[in-house]
């Protein structure tokens, strides 16, 4: 029992003083606790590959510990509230306008912007191909006759489906209770457009995301033409005076590189090659308004 | 399959390093809890209170506490709008130990008592007549359970390195930080890589049997 106790209380020792050690980034300096700055993203920036080719980059610039975290607008606007993260990159203007407005986000920064689209399965068995999003969204509650998969979760792709079906002049409780051809999914963009693709269903999706899964789902664009398809990105800093443990300069100085000339052309040109059209376009001081 | 397979036997970067991570924080969570629990255990084994039964039974009831449930709680309780904000450990492997310490106490502790209720009172009264401390006696009687306090370590360890509830809410799953094998099978296969997550559940079983067979070799000795 003995040995028993000694080689956990080693061995636990052993493991703290070890962790430590898989969190720094090779090459720093070890006695210099890492820096991280902790970003909280929308899925669709994320499952395109954005933060993953951007991260790199910014650390090695600013010499710090990027943590992205994959949430979803409306969990990203609360871990931003309670000061668990640094900076949140979302995308629901009004949401975003009251966060500054609270006090909780330093200011709205557009960096980005695509479109959303529908999409489903080439057989369009709603037959709403290429009507007007609102149109569109009405036929497919009226008839019932194909399945439509919602992201359910409250992020920023979820409040423009919603925008859509107040557009179309349906409340949100009425559309979630009209059947189940409405399945609410709950879950980030990729995983819910390859659950659009297995269901043969229909889903409101943002072009890079779409583009960057084209290859793994059997769905085509629907309904691609409409002003409220508009889907501008924008980055918010937090704000130190309502949250005091937030980086605020490392966060600014992730707004500021966000909007460099030099990032600003690479998210243009980001996934051109590979799919043959911008997954982004950059947008600093210069918001689209459709 | 066959790719997963692959992916392990070239011990592709990114799967060891979440394998690693996976190992390092169930094994510091459940080595933390064990010094913890054997001695508290024995304690309150040994003691006569009022509300003992109770606390047994509360004790065994949390074994199945959801693991989601304990992520909300130690979330909101780390989180930096939480009261222990302050320690700014919200999404770091180190909230994510401490989240398993509070998930697999009430495993370790109610096993460790069962443990000893198993061995003959015979033992601990005999010692005690024939002159040795209480903690004399209640090591001895820790060492006659041995091999089921052992077991109440294993199962600790099994429920630490499943789980993905916790990991999730406090860990964040960040890539290259807080991602751990559970983690990152759920986002693999919600993002549709199949053969991966496959990869990562395999070397999960594999670590808990090469765990579990160490701990019957030593427990044998």
């Amino acid at each position: 029992m003995k040995k028993l106790f000694s080689i956990l209380a080693i061995f636990s020792l052993l493991v703290i003083a070890l962790l430590p050690g898989c969190t720094t980034a090779s090459g720093s300096d070890p006695l210099k606790p890492q820096e991280r700055l902790q970003i909280a993203t929308t899925t669709s920036l994320y499952d395109t590959g954005l933060w993953g080719y951007l991260e790199p980059m910014f650390e090695e610039k600013y010499d710090v510990e990027v943590d992205v975290l994959y949430a979803g607008t409306g969990i990203a606007i609360e871990y931003g509230k309670r000061g668990d993260v640094d900076v949140i990159t979302v995308h629901s203007k009004s949401r975003e306008l009251a966060y500054v407005e609270e006090g909780y986000g330093v200011e709205r920064v557009p960096f980005a912007y695509n479109y959303f689209l529908i999409v489903g399965p080439e057989s369009d068995p709603a037959g709403i191909k290429d009507m007007t999003p609102e149109d569109a969204f009405k036929k497919l509650l009226e008839s019932g006759a194909g399945t439509f998969v919602s992201r359910g979760d409250d992020s920023g792709t979820h409040s423009k489906e919603k925008a859509i079906w107040a557009g179309a002049g349906y409340e949100y409780t009425d559309v979630q209770g009209a059947g189940d051809w409405y399945v609410e999914g709950g879950k980030g963009m990729g995983p819910t457009l390859l659950m659009a693709s297995e269901m043969e269903g229909y889903t409101l999706t943002d072009m890079g995301t779409f583009l960057s899964y084209k290859g793994d789902i059997d769905l085509v664009p629907i309904v691609d033409e409409g002003s409220i398809l508009l889907n501008v990105y924008s980055v918010i800093a937090g704000n130190p005076e309502t949250n005091s443990g937030i980086s605020a300069e490392m966060a600014q100085n992730m707004v500021d590189f966000l909007v460099s000339d030099e990032i600003q052309e690479l998210i243009g040109e980001y996934g051109v090659e590979v799919y043959g059209m911008q997954l982004f376009t950059p947008c600093t001081g210069n918001e689209p308004t459709s | 399959m066959v790719k997963a397979v692959g992916l392990i036997v070239t011990f592709d970067p990114e799967v060891m390093q979440v394998s690693g991570r996976s190992l390092a924080i169930a094994a510091t969570s459940c080595s933390i809890t064990a010094l913890i629990c054997l001695p508290l255990g024995s304690l309150i084994h040994f003691s006569s209170f009022r509300g003992k039964r109770l606390l047994i039974n509360i004790v065994q009831t949390l074994y199945s506490i959801p693991t989601v449930a304990v992520g909300l709680f130690v979330f909101v309780l780390f989180s930096r709008a939480g009261p222990l904000g302050g320690l700014d450990i919200m999404f770091t492997p180190t909230v994510m130990v401490i989240g398993q310490i509070f998930l697999v106490t009430p495993v370790m502790l109610g096993l460790t008592i069962s443990a000893l209720q198993g061995v003959d009172k015979s033992i601990s009264e005999t010692a005690l007549s024939l002159g040795a401390s209480r903690i004399q006696a209640a090591v001895l009687t820790l060492k006659h359970a041995r091999y089921a306090v052992l077991t109440s370590v294993i199962m600790g360890f099994g429920r630490a390195v499943s789980e993905v509830g916790l990991a999730l809410m406090v860990g964040g799953n960040i890539k290259g930080f807080t991602r751990t094998l559970t983690t990152a099978i759920s986002l693999e296969s919600s993002k549709g890589d199949i053969e991966l997550s496959l990869a990562l559940g395999m070397i999960l079983i594999l670590i808990a049997l090469v765990i579990n067979l160490s701990l019957n070799r030593l427990q044998q000795r």
